[in-house]
């Protein structure tokens, strides 16, 4: 399944957040989202997501998504946001509860995502008992037991110290090299854009609009052998949003 | 010069004076100490005898301990505690879990609802600070002069501070977490049940607390109306024949109450609330 994003614009009152964004996400395919803070990054993916509507603009669902995937469109936030009061299993049961599922195919289910994620041994752990990293496996967990479509992530690693977020990173790429997820991953790190990226969306400042979109050939799994290649990507976008992100620094916040 | 040798410069003065630094981190920290409490009570209960006996605080004035419990054992003798004890209880239990249900109800409603909140918000408000001793009379009229009105005035009493507490305990729920459930598409009422009263559990399980104080402080005026039985009936007529043991021996009845309570509520918290840091 595919997801076109036509003329997208958005705004709160007198604010504009975005303005006219036209993109393509593919099956199979990451598209990184980067832009200064506020740029409106994840007002977009909440519209992708169908959390908020547009102003004017659409987002279109092309093709069928997969047989059985019980939540095509699934985000993986940047807190989170488990139940602190249900154990990592009961995270997960959460998104199957509403399917009509038989208890022995939610446990199935449950068993297989833990596993794929390294969870197994924590299934009966509530949320406060684990390390932010693994809080994220969690929710990576709980995103893969609807059988997503699009993965939408906001920012997934930005709340992860670096180490933490270095060890998520190439288990994202494991998992892309195992199951071809496609995925709308915003950030603002550069550097993760250009690991995880196929395509790298940047947005200027508000209102956001789409500067460029830069594409990397090189595969996923082969991206660790290039450093000098994505150090030169990363400088390139870097160049691109200095200034933006210099001016977005300045502004005053009020909305 | 490179900036190692700046530094080195610098350090390797041997006849500057050293010291260690002062620890200025600590006091704010509450720690367990064992039983202080019953220590304090105990060693309280003991000064209170020693003036009684000694005279240098009036039987007129406080009885002593030792004649309230005098007074304590002929009510328990005379079988009349546990006739008081089970209408008061009867009224509280009755009041308190009616108020409490109907509290958590419109508190979730005002929590959820925009109608609600714009119509019924103003109204909690305006109606939680007059004290429900002044309506009374009201009540009797109402609801008879039998359980009823007593029951009502309970049952008012810890209807308003529920449903305050209620719904600050629904909008302090964390936003991220009612958007996650919808991304997953789950249902209005799943979200309700799964997510916003769970959310809302501590701030509600901390308002019985609350409210359960109430409802016994609103017993005593409740059974002010031509009650027969129950430990407010009890204090109110001790208090009125100045048998001031009686009434002692009553108001100790009356907070070993609201210490069961606060204990019972405590051991909801542990189970409930066992995911809180």
């Amino acid at each position: 399944m595919d997801l076109h994003l036509e003329a997208i614009s958005h705004g709160y009152g007198s604010v504009e957040v975005l303005k006219n964004i036209d993109l393509q996400i593919n099956q199979s395919e990451i598209v990184c989202i980067v832009g200064p803070s506020g740029c409106g990054k994840s007002t977009l993916l909440r519209i992708v997501g169908g959390l908020e509507q547009p102003l004017s603009g659409q987002v279109m669902q092309l093709g069928e998504p997969p047989a059985g995937s019980l939540n095509p469109l699934t985000y993986i936030f940047q807190d989170f946001a488990l139940l602190p009061w249900r154990t990592v299993k009961g995270n997960v049961s959460l998104a199957l509860e509403e399917h009509g599922l038989s208890t022995a195919k939610v446990d199935q289910i449950i068993g297989d995502v833990l596993a794929r994620t390294k969870l197994n041994e924590f299934a009966d752990a509530l949320p406060r008992q684990l390390s932010g990293g693994m809080k994220q496996r969690v929710a990576i967990a709980r995103a893969l037991s609807v059988k997503p479509a699009v993965m939408l992530m906001d920012e997934p690693l930005s709340a992860l110290d670096s180490q933490t977020r270095e060890l998520l990173m190439d288990d994202l790429i494991d998992l892309w090299q195992r199951e071809g997820f496609t995925a709308c991953y915003v950030t603002h790190n550069l550097a993760e854009a250009v690991r995880l990226g196929h395509k790298i969306v940047v947005l200027s400042r508000r209102p956001g609009e789409i500067r460029e979109i830069v594409e990397i050939d090189i595969p996923l799994a082969e991206r660790s052998n290039f450093t000098v290649e994505l150090e030169s990507k990363q400088k390139q976008l870097w160049g691109m949003m200095r200034e933006e992100a210099l001016a977005a620094d300045m502004e005053l916040i009020d909305d | 010069m490179t900036d190692i040798d700046l530094k080195s410069a610098d350090t390797q003065d041997a006849t500057r004076p050293a010291k260690p630094v002062t620890f200025r981190g600590g006091g704010f920290q509450i720690k367990p100490l064992g039983p202080i409490a019953p220590l304090v009570f105990i060693g309280l209960i003991a000064f209170w005898e020693y003036g009684s006996r000694s005279g240098f605080i009036s039987s007129l004035v406080l009885p002593a301990p030792s004649e309230v419990y005098v007074a304590f054992a002929e009510l328990v003798q005379s079988g009349m505690l546990l006739v008081h004890l089970s209408a008061s209880l009867q009224r509280l239990v009755i009041g308190w879990t009616a108020g409490t249900v109907l509290g958590i109800s419109v508190g979730l409603l005002i929590g959820l609802s925009s109608v609600a909140r714009a119509g019924l918000s103003p109204l909690v408000s305006a109606i939680f600070p007059i004290p429900k001793i002044a309506l009374l009379p009201l009540f009797v009229i109402w609801f008879g002069i039998g359980e009823g009105s007593k029951v009502a005035t309970i049952l008012f009493g810890t209807f308003f501070p529920t449903v305050i507490t209620t719904y600050g305990g629904v909008d302090n729920v964390d936003r991220n977490l009612i958007r996650m459930g919808q991304s997953f598409g789950l249902s209005w009422s799943s979200i309700v049940r799964k997510i916003i009263f769970p959310g809302a559990l501590p701030a509600i399980l901390s308002g019985c607390r609350i409210s359960a104080s109430i409802a016994i402080i609103l017993l005593v005026a409740a059974e002010m109306i031509g009650a027969e039985f129950g430990i407010g009936a009890y204090i109110l007529l001790a208090g009125s024949l100045f048998a001031t043991d009686q009434l002692i021996a009553g108001v100790a009845i009356l907070s070993t109450m609201g210490l069961c309570f606060a204990w019972v509520i405590g051991r909801a918290e542990k189970y409930f609330l066992n995911w809180r840091t």
